[in-house]
């Protein structure tokens, strides 16, 4: 079970999205991230939250600030568009690229991505949204588009492609810290065999245990909880110690 | 005194930078190359790399640094695999076809199976933070790993695992699941690791840091 720190950025500053309209300015993300690392997070998640609206990702030189000495893995995301976009993503530091809307409009991005630089760099990021009992529909443009795309024929359908990870965002859960939505993870979980990584609704630590053992999550990502210094990692760790789930011990030395 | 050199092959797989970047924040001096004359005279060598054992060695040919790289073993040199790098050190894998690694330490690659974890299948590619022990007692001893502490944990992000021939090679495991994994590896001065050290924050750091200075 890996604890990730989701850094939301806009421009130069890292942000927070409320439902992802709206945006609050809450720091410098290099910043951030370093307290995050020094916290003991198992990897750190970068999304140019502006990027499809300025049609590309910008986050290189914030991502070649942190790879200085930030040594733990490093996921991008936003406007990632096409091969050569992954690349200079790759290249300024980060190990895996995280992609959405781009696949969805092309699926075959992501073997083309999976096959130049491994599946293991090939994030599939989607965005969920409720629309019935046990449904979701998939969202491009960072929120904003509907596409009538069902979430768990996608994520089988992009892992069959060559995903080798799916960052999983629950949009009606995101910000209300009632917790995850374990349903969805599940449904997901359940049909691929890549690992999942939960986003959107952590609120406490027992959200955390809920969405690995009942929806089989891999992983969650964090945002405002970590940013506004609602939780430490050494919670998380202690509840997942408590209920059995495997997670690095990380003692700060 | 002179930093020490160190040379790191881009054979054009995967995220090259963190490589450098953690071992010059150890206080090495690292050239990034494709020179084969520079890779073949190097003293440390590293061998980095994600993705797949096809599509390296594929590389490595076409940029024509298979003898270059064999040649730094020929001369009692040091190298240091990491992940995909610690892979093409074994003899093959026959994945996908049949390749040909390089051969100096006997043993194959396999792919995991799914198995259990937590009444899950176990999720592949294996990612995420683990623990690595000692193959058997004292081992470590004048390693590059030397001052890890028993179930040191490591970052590992991979599809594949080493089979080794003989267990003398073995230096360190991890388990996953079921699976027991070959997680640090070593003949003579030919070091791999499954892991990525420049990604397991001030653990990896640390057996960088003794690659670059010992």
């Amino acid at each position: 079970m890996r604890i990730i720190a989701r850094l939301d950025i806009k421009g130069e500053n890292l942000i927070k999205g409320i439902h992802l309209e709206g945006l609050r300015v809450i720091g410098p993300p290099a910043e951030y991230a370093m307290n995050y690392y020094l916290d003991g997070v198992d990897e750190l998640i970068y999304m140019d939250s502006v990027a499809s609206l300025y049609g590309r990702n910008h986050l290189a030189d914030i991502i070649q600030e942190a790879a200085r000495d930030i040594f733990i893995p490093i996921t991008v995301g936003g406007g990632i568009r096409s091969e050569s976009d992954a690349f200079n993503i790759l290249r300024s530091g980060a190990d895996k690229v995280a992609v959405n809307t781009a696949a969805v409009f092309n699926p075959q991005l992501i073997s083309r991505i999976a096959n130049k630089y491994g599946s293991q760099c090939m994030v599939l990021s989607i965005e969920a949204r409720k629309v019935g009992e046990n449904r979701w529909e998939v969202l491009t443009e960072n929120g904003r588009e509907k596409t009538g795309l069902d979430v768990v024929a996608w994520a089988r359908q992009a892992v069959e492609m060559g995903a080798g990870e799916i960052l999983l965002t629950s949009v009606d859960m995101e910000g209300t810290r009632k917790g995850f939505d374990f349903e969805l993870t599940n449904a997901v979980t359940s049909v691929v065999s890549v690992p999942v990584i939960a986003s959107g609704g952590f609120g406490c630590a027992q959200h955390l245990v809920d969405v690995v053992v009942s929806g089989g999550a891999s992983g969650v990502a964090i945002a405002d909880a970590f940013h506004y210094g609602r939780v430490k990692t050494k919670v998380l760790r202690e509840a997942c110690f408590q209920a059995n789930i495997p997670v690095r011990k990380y003692e700060k030395s | 005194m002179k930093n020490p050199k160190i040379v790191v092959v881009d054979y054009e797989m995967g995220n090259i930078l963190s490589v450098k970047r953690a071992l010059e924040y150890c206080g090495a001096d690292v050239l990034v190359t494709q020179d084969k004359e520079v890779i073949g005279n190097a003293q440390k060598l590293v061998l980095p790399g994600v993705g797949a054992f096809g599509a390296a060695m594929q590389s490595i040919k076409q940029l024509a640094l298979f003898d270059a790289i064999r040649s730094v073993a020929e001369n009692n040199n040091s190298i240091l695999g990491i992940c995909l790098g610690m892979q093409l050190l074994f003899d093959g894998s026959s994945e996908f076809g049949n390749y040909e690694g390089f051969g100096f330490i006997p043993g194959s690659v396999l792919s995991m199976q799914e198995k259990s974890l937590l009444g899950r299948d176990l999720k592949i590619p294996h990612i995420g933070w683990n623990g690595v022990y000692e193959s058997s007692k004292n081992v470590w001893k004048n390693t590059l790993i030397s001052d890890f502490d028993q179930g040191e944990e490591m970052y590992f992000v991979h599809s594949y695992y080493a089979n080794l021939n003989s267990p003398d090679d073995l230096l360190a495991y991890s388990k996953y699941g079921d699976l027991i994994i070959p997680s640090v590896v070593r003949r003579g001065k030919i070091y791999g690791c499954q892991f990525h050290p420049e990604k397991s924050g001030s653990s990896g750091l640390m057996m960088l840091r003794k690659f670059a200075h010992d």
